[in-house]
């Protein structure tokens, strides 16, 4: 498969994204401008970490107006898969192709840490390959990670099991209900605040975060068989459980 | 004193208000055979700082190794280089931004460590580590909260954003810092050995661009006033002369700069970095042996109503000077158009040998190149050793703490040995997918991947054991690194020094300096290393008081199969805890002693650089080979603290018996060097011991891993000297450093 990881001005995890999609897992990756409106035909889009144009305004919300956010959200649109990691959550969130938005930790300071994430539901584009319940060690690295929504919709994010992913020992930065990643409605679009393509390589200690991107195998081997029943049924299944 | 002198005529008055001295004056007048223009003065008094100049400490920088077999690029250049296998090579450099971050601790912190940064891309290498040694007054000084929690702020803000790893570094506390912080900023990069860029400006024609941030009115005089001249009150005034950082534009300047310099259109590249505009472009005419004329109206400026002299002298970040082949002006522009920067001709290359500046038609510098370099000052300043010297050691006056398990505790919780993560995990250490031993162990370990091996780096410096003997200190502070590298498995490569002291005009001062580099330079010969780059940071000086003298040290040492490293944690359980080498029970210089007696002795520990060399290498071939993969320097709180550490890091305990020869506190917390722990499985023990045997190092099993306490004997009697659960042990060391930061520490009284 064929992933396009996005370079805004700024993104610093972009080339540690492509090393962990192309030499660890072993998928064909091309870089995609932010000034380009297009996304090349790939399969899987990936909104890398940093700090996009410096995120001297609000995280993410200079980027989200770059060309290349509309080439996304019409893959997102269209059912294809797109991963915000750290940053690229931010964005997402302002883009309004996720609820939501990432204010400053609480701790006020910047946190890179090690920390244990709980996968809620397989029935997402990035934790189909997972068991839900299973843990994963992934780090943070973030000044704005607490995630927040409002009420009502925070509801029907639980309602509808697209609490993607939660840190199992309470949130390091003060997110909502702990929550450290979320999908759409759909479940092609999910963002989160940690790292795993800083969670894929033997010698730097820890595999864990390999599964997160793996699982969009899954996921478009599920579509690809016609079957995106599978998937909605898994959805619906975590719905109705929820 | 303002931060720029106003225009007005020049005399010898406003040449001393510009911190040159009459006779420097005088030799300005008959370089010119004039008086010097009003910038011509501004720039002589930035090029002639001792910032720029190094006029002070020339004379014996050169006594210090800088060649090797290693060295690809010695002192000279914008960084050092060295050789690392694979047709590969490390660019890194030290560098100090102290009196800034005392002034304005965050952005005095950025700035530094964006400086850095320029200094190693310039050269063609991509930043892939950040180190930093920061150095505040003490622990409960009513300033120092403000000051960590800004220059902490600042290296993460700038390092973080910019997208290069924090792997590691020091902090420490003492009050010799309280008026005059420190900040070195390390950077290391990797580049390919046969394009490493260097910075001389070439072919008489060739233009001269501009790159990156706009000039504002920011720094100036950064370099001329505010880093070579003593703190007074009114240096707080100085505030202005702090640059402001901006990583997101030095983001986009590295990989422009990149990407440019994978091609062949660029002759020479240099940062603006102190003294700006005019630093840069004197030192690349002068590297090149050329002239170099600058058209002032065309530099991009952040105001319009900027003058000539706060242009050539403004200290504005994230801005670069690039001198291409001339016609291929335009490929270069394309690129760094691409990524949002400014890209400008400003000039061009002479073969008039001069450094000219115009501004609206006239000529407003004129001056030869090697007036502003080769003929700066070079001061052969008066040395003289201090009359006092600080009482011995009266051990019989300190009694024994009757609860040895406690005086542990309370050391794991001191100021000077707790546990830094509250600052480490500010830092981003992820980014680069390189980091293969991040904060909180000896030394940090960074992959290389085009060479499967990796690179280990620490900065250290103990300044107490400078103070009290600049020789052995300087010694122990490049041991110390090598320790930390060696423990690793890496081999020592190459130092870089940020010589940190007080004003180069008090003879005791430099008695220290001088002192410092002949320590350095037979430790360097000792370990077969050399310096390849740093930086000499004088006047840290505060009300006619000056900082404890401190060359940091930052060495790189080379793994060569990056899966063969060691960790500070212990493994496990069940496996095999041996010392190598021996110290002897000696107390003095100690963290120990301090802490809890509130005295240090007459001297450092003593040092015996043929026992560390053999200690040092015996652990690093252990690693190398695989047969222990746990490995720690017995250092700042002697073995009991090296164990506590090995217990903390890894969540095990130990059960060990140590010798004791007289006080046990001596064998317990002495820092005598030479000593360094490791772990191995028990099936691996036997070759421990041969190998040891084999390269004659002294080599004593103590004991075994496994449990959740810390066990500590006395090898001969067996009475439990120490017996504490890690998390006993954890209880201070965890939390000492966040009560710092939010003023809520308090320092235990010393004992007497």
């Amino acid at each position: 498969m064929k992933w396009g990881v996005v370079v805004f001005p700024g993104s610093n995890d972009d080339r540690d994204t492509a090393y962990a999609l192309g030499t660890i897992l072993g998928d064909d990756v091309v870089m995609l401008w932010h000034g380009d409106a297009d996304t090349k035909g790939v399969d899987a889009v990936v909104l890398p970490g940093g700090f996009s144009y410096g995120d001297y305004l609000r995280c993410g919300a200079m980027a989200r107006f770059s060309p290349v956010m509309r080439a996304v959200a019409e893959h997102a649109r269209s059912g294809g898969p797109v991963l915000g990691i750290c940053n690229g959550f931010q964005i997402l969130c302002e883009a309004g192709l996720l609820p939501g938005a990432l204010v400053r930790n609480r701790s006020l300071r910047f946190q890179c840490e090690q920390t244990r994430l709980r996968v809620e539901t397989a029935a997402s584009a990035f934790s189909a390959g997972c068991r839900a319940g299973q843990i994963l060690t992934i780090p943070i690295k973030n000044g704005e990670g607490c995630f927040v929504v409002g009420e009502a919709e925070l509801e029907r994010l639980e309602r509808e099991g697209r609490v993607v992913f939660r840190y199992a020992d309470g949130a390091p930065n003060g997110s909502l209900r702990d929550i450290a990643g979320v999908a759409n409605d759909a479940g092609n679009v999910v963002g989160l605040m940690p790292h795993p393509e800083h969670a894929v390589d033997e010698l730097l200690g820890c595999t864990d975060g390999r599964v997160i991107m793996e699982s969009v195998h899954v996921w478009l081997s599920n579509t690809a068989r016609g079957d995106t029943a599978a998937s909605a049924a898994a959805l619906a299944a975590s719905r109705s459980q929820a | 004193m303002s931060a720029a002198p106003k225009l007005r005529s020049v005399d010898l008055s406003l040449a001393h208000e510009h911190g040159l001295t009459t006779e420097e004056y005088q030799v300005i007048l008959d370089h010119l055979g004039r008086t010097p223009t009003f910038e011509e003065l501004g720039v002589f008094s930035v090029m002639w700082s001792e910032h720029c100049s190094y006029k002070s400490s020339r004379v014996h920088l050169g006594r210090l190794p800088q060649t090797g077999p290693a060295v690809l690029q010695g002192p000279g250049e914008n960084a050092g280089a060295v050789d690392i296998g694979g047709g590969m090579a490390a660019i890194f450099k030290i560098e100090s931004h102290n009196h800034p971050s005392y002034i304005e601790p965050y952005q005095g912190a950025t700035t530094g460590v964006g400086g850095i940064l320029r200094d190693i891309f310039t050269m063609g290498a991509r930043p892939v580590a950040n180190l930093n040694s920061l150095r505040f007054g003490n622990a409960d000084h009513e300033k120092t909260p403000f000051l960590l929690k800004g220059v902490v702020a600042g290296v993460g803000g700038y390092g973080n954003s910019v997208g290069v790893a924090t792997v590691g570094g020091e902090v420490c506390f003492d009050p010799g810092y309280k008026g005059n912080i420190l900040v070195n900023a390390f950077t290391l990069g990797v580049v390919r050995a046969d394009r490493i860029f260097r910075a001389a400006a070439k072919g008489d024609g060739n233009p001269v661009l501009y790159v990156g941030s706009k000039t504002g009115r920011d720094g100036i005089h950064g370099a001329s006033l505010l880093a070579s001249s003593e703190f007074k009150d009114e240096s707080e005034q100085m505030k202005p002369t702090v640059q402001v950082g901006d990583p997101f534009t030095e983001n986009l300047l590295i990989e422009a700069c990149l990407e440019v310099l994978a091609g062949d259109d660029v002759v020479a590249i240099q940062d603006m970095g102190a003294a700006g505009l005019t630093s840069s472009s004197v030192e690349m005419a002068s590297r090149g042996e050329v002239g170099i004329v600058l058209d002032l109206d065309r530099i991009p400026l952040r105001e319009a109503s900027l003058t000539p002299y706060e242009m050539l002298l403004s200290e504005s970040q994230e801005r670069m000077v690039l001198v291409v082949k001339k016609g291929r002006e335009q490929v270069v522009e394309e690129i760094f158009t691409r990524w949002g920067l400014d890209c400008v001709v400003v000039g061009s290359i002479t073969g008039s040998g001069r450094f000219v500046a115009t501004y609206r038609g006239e000529t407003v510098v004129s001056i030869p190149v090697a007036a502003l370099t080769d003929a700066a000052p070079k001061y052969e300043r008066p040395i003289q050793a201090p009359t006092t010297r600080p009482a011995p050691l009266d051990l019989s006056g300190l009694a024994e703490p009757g609860d040895l398990t406690a005086a542990l505790v309370a050391l794991l919780a001191s100021p000077s040995l707790c546990s830094r993560s509250w600052v480490y995990q500010q830092y981003d250490c992820y980014v680069g997918a390189n980091t293969v031993v991040g904060p909180g162990g000896d030394a940090a370990v960074v992959r290389v991947r085009e060479t499967g091996g990796a690179l280990a780096m620490t900065v250290d410096c103990n300044s107490r054991y400078v103070a009290l003997d600049p020789y052995l200190g300087t010694q122990h502070a490049v041991l110390e690194a090598a320790r930390n590298v060696w423990v690793t498995g890496a081999r020592p490569l190459a130092i870089s020094d940020c010589l940190n002291f007080g004003s180069p005009e008090k003879p005791e001062v430099m008695w220290q300096f001088s002192r410092a580099i002949d320590g350095m330079r037979d430790a360097c010969l000792a370990l077969d290393i050399a310096v390849i780059s740093g930086n000499v940071s004088f006047y840290n000086d505060t009300q006619g008081v000056s900082i404890p003298p401190t060359p940091t040290v930052a060495l790189v040492g080379l793994v060569e199969d990056a899966a063969r490293t060691a960790k500070v944690a212990l493994p496990g359980a069940g496996a095999a805890i041996y010392l190598l080498g021996e110290g002897r029970p000696e107390l003095e210089g100690s963290e120990y002693l301090i802490q809890r007696f509130g005295v240090t002795g007459d001297h450092p520990p003593k040092v015996d650089m043929a026992a560390e060399r053999r200690a040092g290498e015996l652990c690093c071939g252990l690693i190398a080979d695989g047969v222990v993969s746990c490995a720690h320097d017995v250092a700042d709180g002697g073995l009991a603290v090296a164990m506590a550490e090995m217990c903390l890091a890894g969540a095990v305990g130990m059960r060990v018996a140590v010798p004791v020869d007289g006080r046990a506190d001596a064998a317990l917390f002495g820092e005598s060097g030479a000593r360094i722990l490791v772990a191995a499985a028990a099936a691996a023990a036997q070759q421990v011991e041969q190998r040891a045997a084999a390269e004659g190092v002294p080599c004593r099993r103590l004991g075994e891993s496994g449990g959740t306490r810390l066990v500590i004997a006395a090898a001969a009697s067996g009475d439990v000297l120490i017996d504490g659960s890690i998390e006993e042990l954890q209880s201070g060391w965890r939390s000492t450093l966040a009560a710092i930061a939010e003023g809520r520490y308090v320092a235990p009284r010393p004992t007497r």
